[in-house]
């Protein structure tokens, strides 16, 4: 089955128009959409043009390399990566981690919640968000936020910096550090290091308050076109600890559908196999993930900061979880729906993780020198953890040598596939419809793609099996051959 | 160093003293004058291979790890012309093997990466040759990744030379020249190989790896954070395990099988 705007009927007879490349999100991808001669829409489609292959070429490789290996799928959370493989290999190495060892890489973490999120809104959203969506393009970025609003630019920067200190300290660089290894962590935190990030850290926890009262305010402001902007229906997946809580960085999976009952709760993620498989269609590089239980065509869903505010019970930390509770309340609930939401929900998680750097730096095991563990050795690991951008699975099969012999990733941005579709297909039918195209049109669609943050260099990792369409054409465009590789892998002229 | 007795020599206008039988490096290490080398190992006849260390002596280009030294020679090594050359070498020695430094464990404390540093290696320079080298993991402590091999012998001449075991060797001719087993199976298990062997602990680049400590060492911590590779001024003489060893042996310090 394909989903409405999926796939035209007559596309031969049809004008295109490619968003290429689509622009403040992480990786290459581009937007195709055709349109008749009356400008009615009737294909949308969110593609991603990187071919990475890391699933493959991990294989051979030592265990122990890994998660300073894989973490080279993104410059943006490297840290997500590096410590979902750490956690599967902690289950390879039999480790149970030392307090101090998981609390070092549960401070990592949030360390790298907030400086994704925050590069996220004010870098990469905020120019939409506050010039708004068709704007003039010249102003619509980050130097167009500094110039007309200094202070907004310098939270932002500021944060994102913060963030990064707390992943040096930790990992021992901004960017793919090393800190994390199977079965604990590399790096103690010294006291002069904790002092140094206690001293700023009062300040974030204040500027991210206000950053949630910013998106807020332009909720507030703009409350009917940000509700109705790209929604759609859809199920929602992510970690929660046992209690129900928000847990970035361990769990049980749940999912709820649309209107919030739940499909599975606390699902042991080291099976996740039984509740989640993935679909390929032969237009996109990127796999479509669903629910088994629900089969591809009614079992996709969304992972992130909205899926996981929604999905929780409550956030463990008192400022974050009552800006959760005005947001769930917002307009009689519909806020919580709203693809735009997702941003709303992403600075109540960069405060949570604010709030969260502040009590680790107060734990006194935070301080300890005892980093390892090792336990009874196994020969396959999971290890699933809430990134920035949704929950990320890394599975890998390890032989009696200690090589990778196989391995499956599935990152935040792969789960979002066709959620995304589906809000960029939205976006089409309610503002580009029957219109003649503009730029600032145009950029509705990326609006909506950056809703989710989406991480496209992450989301091409695999190798082998996906379908693949190879064109030759001559100088003038004049199709001389063709040939096509399905799913199966199989080729076919 | 120099005293009334000893001969001596000029390094970039340096006078060295030195002992009748040293080399020319031999006589600069002493003197904590540093010359770039990757095959030379204090503790193992030169092997004049890699080429690092050539100098300019009396004006023509030599290995300062073969060249006696002599009383009154002019040597040359850190000119711009001698640099320039010894970056080339590391640049061909980085495009013939696969030197993925990002993720390799033996970051920070490799030789090579050192003196890429040192020698300001900004680019690969030329094709890279991607050789095809499958690492061999047969060995319940020991990891031999190829793909990283310089063919500096080092572990080839520890092996026959020290440990008597004769577990590695060179095969293949020109650029097809690669580091093998001696084993029928071509497998390190097969062989009599140890972690304490002194062929464990000399390999300047990351191809011999003790298993399951990779990346204990936190990034600050390794050797070449501390300092590059030509500040020598305080290397002992003589270090434990040679200049490429990992250290991780030594502070990673739960290696059970190793032991």
């Amino acid at each position: 089955m394909t989903f409405e705007l999926e796939t035209a009927t007559h596309p031969e007879n049809l004008k295109r128009i490619a968003i290429e490349p689509v622009s403040r999100v992480e990786g290459h991808g581009k937007v195709t959409i055709l349109l008749d001669e009356d400008h009615k829409v009737h294909q949308v489609r969110l593609h991603i043009v990187e071919f990475r292959g890391f699933e493959k070429f991990i294989q051979g490789r030592p265990y122990w390399e890994v998660p300073v290996m894989v973490q080279r799928l993104c410059g943006i959370c490297p840290v997500s990566h590096h410590l979902a493989a750490s956690k599967a290999l902690d289950m390879v190495v039999g480790a149970k981690l030392t307090p101090t060892a998981e609390k070092l890489r549960r401070l990592m973490h949030a360390g790298q919640i907030l400086q994704s999120h925050a590069l996220h809104f004010f870098h990469l959203s905020s120019p939409d968000l506050i010039f708004g969506f068709g704007s003039a393009v010249a102003e619509r970025n980050v130097v167009g936020i500094a110039a007309a609003y200094p202070e907004v630019a310098k939270k932002g920067v500021l944060l994102r910096k913060f963030g990064q200190e707390v992943i040096r300290h930790t990992a021992g660089k901004r960017v793919h550090g090393t800190g994390s290894v199977p079965g604990g962590v590399n790096k103690a935190l010294t006291l002069e290091e904790r002092d140094l990030l206690l001293k700023d850290i009062y300040q974030m926890v204040v500027w991210g308050r206000e950053a949630v009262q910013m998106i807020r305010g332009l909720f507030e402001k703009n409350l009917a076109e940000y509700n109705a902007f790209g929604r759609f229906r859809s199920h929602s997946m992510s970690l929660v600890r046992a209690d129900g809580a928000l847990d970035l960085y361990h769990g049980g999976l749940r999912a709820r559908d649309a209107d919030g009952k739940l499909i599975f709760d606390h699902f042991n993620y080291e099976h996740y196999w039984e509740v989640i498989s993935e679909d390929v269609k032969p237009w996109s590089y990127m796999k479509f993930p669903f629910m088994k239980s629900l089969g591809p065509d009614e079992g996709w869903y969304r992972v992130g900061p909205l899926a996981r505010v929604t999905n929780c019970d409550f956030i463990p930390t008192p400022l974050a979880d009552r800006e959760r509770e005005i947001f769930l309340a917002y307009d009689a609930g519909r806020v919580s729906g709203a693809t735009l939401g997702y941003h709303w929900a992403r600075m109540i998680e960069m405060l949570h993780a604010a709030e969260t750097i502040k009590d680790l730096l107060h734990d006194e095991d935070i301080l300890g020198t005892d980093l390892m563990a090792r336990g009874e050795r196994a020969q396959r690991g999971v290890g699933v953890i809430e990134a920035p951008r949704g929950t990320l699975i890394h599975h890998y099969r390890v032989n009696e040598d200690d090589q990778v012999v196989r391995a499956n990733l599935i990152v935040s941005t792969t789960h979002n596939n066709q959620a995304m579709n589906e809000a960029i297909r939205q976006v089409a039918k309610q503002y580009l419809d029957g219109k003649k195209i503009t730029e600032g049109l145009l950029n509705h669609i990326e609006v909506a793609i950056r809703c989710f943050d989406p991480c496209l260099s992450c989301a091409t990792h695999a190798l082998g099996r996906m379908p693949l369409e190879v064109s030759l054409e001559d100088a003038e465009g004049k199709l001389l051959d063709r040939m096509v590789k399905d799913e199966h892998g199989v080729c076919s002229e | 160093m120099s005293t009334n007795t000893s001969p001596t020599f000029l390094i970039d206008g340096e006078e060295i003293s030195f002992q009748p039988g040293q080399t020319i490096i031999q006589a600069a290490l002493a003197a904590e004058k540093y010359i770039p080398h990757l095959c030379f190992h204090p503790e193992f006849k030169p092997h004049g291979s890699c080429k690092l260390c050539t100098v300019k002596i009396n004006g023509r280009p030599a290995a300062a790890c073969t060249t006696q030294a002599q009383a009154g020679l002019n040597v040359e090594s850190d000119i711009p012309e001698i640099k320039d050359k010894r970056r080339t070498l590391v640049q061909m020695l980085l495009v013939e093997g696969n030197h993925f430094c990002p993720s390799c464990e033996k970051s920070g404390n490799c030789m090579l990466q050192a003196l890429g540093y040192d020698l300001g290696v900004m680019s690969p320079h030329f094709a890279q040759i991607f050789p095809v080298r499958p690492v061999d993991a047969s060995h319940p402590d020991i990891l031999l990744d190829f793909n990283r091999c310089i063919l500096c012998e080092l572990c080839v001449r520890a092996s026959s030379e020290v440990d008597k075991k004769y577990v590695f060797a060179l095969a293949g001719r020109g650029i097809n020249k690669h580091l093998i087993v001696n084993a029928e199976s071509g497998r390190l298990a097969d062989t009599n190989f140890s972690p304490t062997d002194k062929a464990a602990q000399v390999c300047p680049v990351g191809v011999i790896l003790p298993k399951r400590v990779g990346f204990a060492v936190p990034i600050g911590k390794r050797k070449y954070d501390l300092k590059p590779i030509s500040d020598i001024s305080s290397r002992p003489a003589l270090p434990s395990g040679g200049e490429g060893s990992t250290g991780q042996l030594a502070s990673g310090g739960s290696l059970e099988s190793a032991k």
